[in-house]
């Protein structure tokens, strides 16, 4: 049975003496009968699913609606040309959320994390600090795990899906997900991956699902940008010490209860939020 | 219950799981129960997958999961053209159906030795499907399991036979479901298995009195 809360998961941790990773990891052999190192490859395989979604992105390719397509292209052109706002670093993980949207958008290969309209947030996390500071292709394995973990606490207390609550569930969840793991990654304690998740899903709680045309690509795309954003900033607070006063079970059956009261029109139904503009209805009009 | 690797994952086209991941899976399934390529398919699409199917490439993805490809397969958007390539005709149509999930699909298939079979199902996220109907016939599974689906009279001992056979193949059953259209009429029963059902046992339960047609789902 899958970790129905965080404190659940701790309570191994701590008395196996073992990672929160190894805690996912060891659940996982057990619930789908499978051996540690069978488990371990199939998470390489989503690993190196990543790695080449990035790189297969095409700048000259467009959506079936013509909408997106371009903006991971035009991102990194800006960082390497122009001074950016937030620095090097951070337009390089702005750029594979992008590229991560866009491939999603124009039916490329991704992996969904933890749906397809989110599949930008974790490896704009995770490849991009991969490639900048070389670290051991088995730490970011492990952050797979942590990812997976957060994402199944999550699944089992709340949802994942922008149809049932609206794209905190989505985008919010990538963002929680993506903190945890680049928390582990940079050392954080199990404490520490809590507060990261934590602190994203509470930045981002009560956003809603509102795609132009009901279509993955308006605001999607770009709320990937923010996602991956708003996840190293919520790792970097709980690295600094930084503590979620709410604890991150609480957190999420907070979440839970505002995806309940969210307006079904602001759930996946293209109706509400940004799909209702008058712009959104032109597109849809011209579709 | 969700696995670790249904949250991260799973590895598919986008743009989206349910529309387009599981619209794949929704064609593959239809394909394996049918056991070829069909020459000739009609797809009807309700609810979302009428309203925003075109824009999630779930047309394509439908055929291409007839043409056998997988929801990770980068031939998905072109799959019209190598539908054509195939010899496979077929045409995509919105349809109101009746009590049916808003991300429903449902498929007749044809061969040209007159072989035909109509399935329904619907995508319940995360690239995961139901088939719900099965010839006209209410069912329900999802082709993540082997799965077994056998055709019977609806007569006494036929349950008793199914079970017997596979006990014979040392084969446990996870789940079991029996479905009729009515008292003493067609019926059908989907048993979801922990091993593969191996040919012999297929052709040992079409002997059997009462069971008119077995077909084996391999775990998808």
């Amino acid at each position: 049975m899958s970790y129905q809360s965080m404190e659940e998961a701790q309570e191994r941790c701590k008395r196996e003496g073992i990672e929160f990773w190894k805690a996912v990891q060891l659940e996982d052999a057990d619930e789908r009968d499978v051996k540690e190192t069978d488990s371990w490859e199939q998470m390489r395989g989503m690993w190196q699913a990543m790695l080449d979604s990035i790189d297969n992105y095409d700048p000259s390719l467009m959506s079936r609606s013509g909408l997106v397509g371009k903006e991971g292209g035009l991102m990194e052109a800006y960082r390497e040309e122009k001074d950016t706002l937030c620095g090097d670093y951070m337009a390089k993980v702005m750029a594979n959320a992008l590229k991560m949207g866009c491939n999603n958008a124009c039916m490329k290969r991704i992996v969904a994390a933890p749906t397809a309209g989110a599949c930008g947030v974790l490896p704009a996390v995770l490849v991009t600090y991969f490639r900048e500071y070389d670290v051991p292709e088995e730490k970011m394995i492990e952050a797979l795990y942590v990812a997976a973990g957060i994402g199944q606490i999550i699944a089992n207390r709340a949802y994942l899906a922008g149809a049932s609550g609206g794209c905190q569930a989505e985008i919010g969840s990538g963002s929680g997900m993506a903190a945890a793991a680049i928390c582990h990654v940079k050392g954080g304690s199990t404490e520490q991956i809590a507060a990261a998740c934590a602190m994203a899903l509470k930045n981002l709680m009560g956003l809603v699902c509102d795609p132009v045309g009901g279509l993955v690509e308006v605001p999607c795309v770009k709320r990937n940008v923010g996602g991956a954003v708003n996840a190293m900033a919520a790792a970097d607070m709980a690295l600094a010490g930084i503590i979620s006063q709410i604890p991150l079970d609480q957190v999420i059956d907070a979440m839970k209860e505002v995806g309940d009261r969210m307006d079904v029109s602001l759930k996946e139904t293209g109706i509400g939020g940004v799909a209702g503009s008058l712009r959104a209805q032109e597109v849809v009009k011209k579709m | 219950m969700a696995n670790i690797f249904d949250i991260l994952g799973p590895v598919m086209v986008g743009p989206s799981s349910s529309h387009t991941a599981g619209a794949v899976r929704i064609g593959l399934v239809g394909r394996q129960l049918f056991g070829q390529q069909p020459d000739k398919a009609v797809v009807y699409l309700h609810g979302s997958f009428a309203a925003t199917g075109k824009g999630h490439g779930t047309d394509r993805a439908l055929i291409a999961g007839l043409l056998g490809m997988r929801p990770d397969d980068l031939g998905i958007p072109d799959s019209f053209e190598i539908a054509k390539e195939r010899g496979m005709d077929f045409v995509i149509e919105p349809r109101e159906l009746r009590d049916a999930h808003p991300n429903t699909a449902r498929i007749m298939m044809e061969a040209d030795n007159g072989k035909k079979l109509e399935i329904q199902a619907y995508s319940i996220g995360g690239g995961r499907i139901r088939v719900s109907m099965l010839d006209g016939m209410d069912v329900n599974f999802s082709g993540e399991t082997h799965t077994l689906i056998v055709r019977n009279q609806d007569q006494p001992g036929c349950i008793t036979d199914v079970s017997t056979v596979l006990n014979l193949c040392g084969i446990n059953i996870a789940t079991m479901q029996v479905f009729r259209a009515r008292r003493g009429g067609s019926a059908v029963m989907v048993v979801e298995t922990d091993q593969v059902v191996p040919e012999s046992a297929i052709e040992m339960l079409e002997r059997r009195q009462g069971i008119l047609k077995v077909t084996f789902l391999a775990a998808i």
